[in-house]
C-alpha cells in the first residue's frame, strides 16, 4: 500500500469516527428532541459515509476487488434515515413535545382592522385640521 | 499510519456509544430513548465496518448488514407504537 493511499485511508478513516462522534455528541448535548433529531443525522450519512467509503477503498487496495456491501451499507442507511426520522417527529408531534422555538406569530387582522391613511384630509387626519 | 487513524477511530466510536447509551438512559421522553436506540445501531454498524478494515475481513459487512436492516425495522416498529397504539393494524 503506497503512502498516499494510506494518508488517504487514514484521513477517511479519522473523519468518519469524528462525524459519529459529533452525531452523538449533539444527541446528548442539545436541548430539545426536534434539534436532537438532527445530530445523529450527521453520524448516519458522512461518519458511516466516510467509514463505508475507506473500507471500499481498503478491500479495492488489498486484492480483494471492489466489494458490494459496503454499497449495499451505505445505500440502505441512505434510504432509511430519512424515513425513521420522519417517522420520529411524527410520533413526537402526537405526543405533544415541547419545542424551544418560538410558537408562530398569530395570523394578521382581519383587513378592517388595519388604519388606512385617511385620503380624504390632506394633512393626515381630523385632529389636525384646525390648527 | 492507518493502525494509528483506526485506534483514534475506535476511541471516538466507544466515546459515541458511551454518549448515546447515557441519552439512552436519561431521555425524558420516549421518543428521546427511540432516537438513542436509533443511535446506537448506526453506532453499532461503524464499529463494524472499522473492525472489518481492521482485521481484513469480509465477513463483518454481513452483519453490519443485519444490524442496519433489524436497526431499521425496530425504530419504524417502535415509532409506530408510538403513533398509533399498535404496530400492526
Amino acid at each position: 500500500m503506497s503512502l498516499a493511499s494510506e494518508i488517504l485511508l487514514s484521513l477517511l478513516v479519522v473523519s468518519g469516527g469524528v462525524f459519529t462522534f459529533i452525531g452523538s455528541l449533539g444527541l446528548w448535548r442539545l436541548r430539545d428532541f426536534y434539534t436532537r433529531l438532527h445530530g445523529p443525522t450527521k453520524a448516519t450519512t458522512l461518519g458511516v459515509g466516510c467509514l463505508l467509503i475507506a473500507s471500499s477503498i481498503h478491500s479495492g487496495l488489498s486484492g480483494d476487488g471492489l466489494s458490494v456491501h459496503e454499497i449495499l451499507v451505505s445505500l440502505f442507511l441512505f434510504i432509511t434515515a430519512p424515513v425513521s426520522a420522519h417517522l420520529l417527529a411524527k410520533a413526537a408531534l402526537h405526543r405533544r413535545l415541547e419545542s424551544l422555538a418560538a410558537l408562530p406569530h398569530d395570523p394578521a387582522p382581519p383587513p378592517t382592522h388595519v388604519a388606512l391613511p385617511d385620503r380624504a384630509s390632506p394633512c393626515g387626519g381630523p385632529l389636525r385640521d384646525g390648527t | 499510519m492507518l493502525s494509528t487513524a483506526l485506534t483514534i477511530a475506535f476511541a471516538l466510536v466507544g466515546a459515541a456509544f458511551t454518549l448515546s447509551f447515557l441519552r439512552l438512559l436519561k431521555g425524558p421522553d420516549a421518543t428521546d430513548r427511540i432516537l438513542a436506540l436509533d443511535t446506537l445501531y448506526i453506532n453499532a454498524v461503524a464499529l463494524l465496518v472499522l473492525l472489518g478494515i481492521q482485521l481484513d475481513s469480509p465477513l463483518y459487512f454481513e452483519a453490519a448488514l443485519l444490524i442496519a436492516l433489524m436497526g431499521f425495522v425496530g425504530t419504524v416498529a417502535l415509532a409506530k407504537f408510538l403513533l398509533r397504539g399498535d404496530i400492526i393494524e
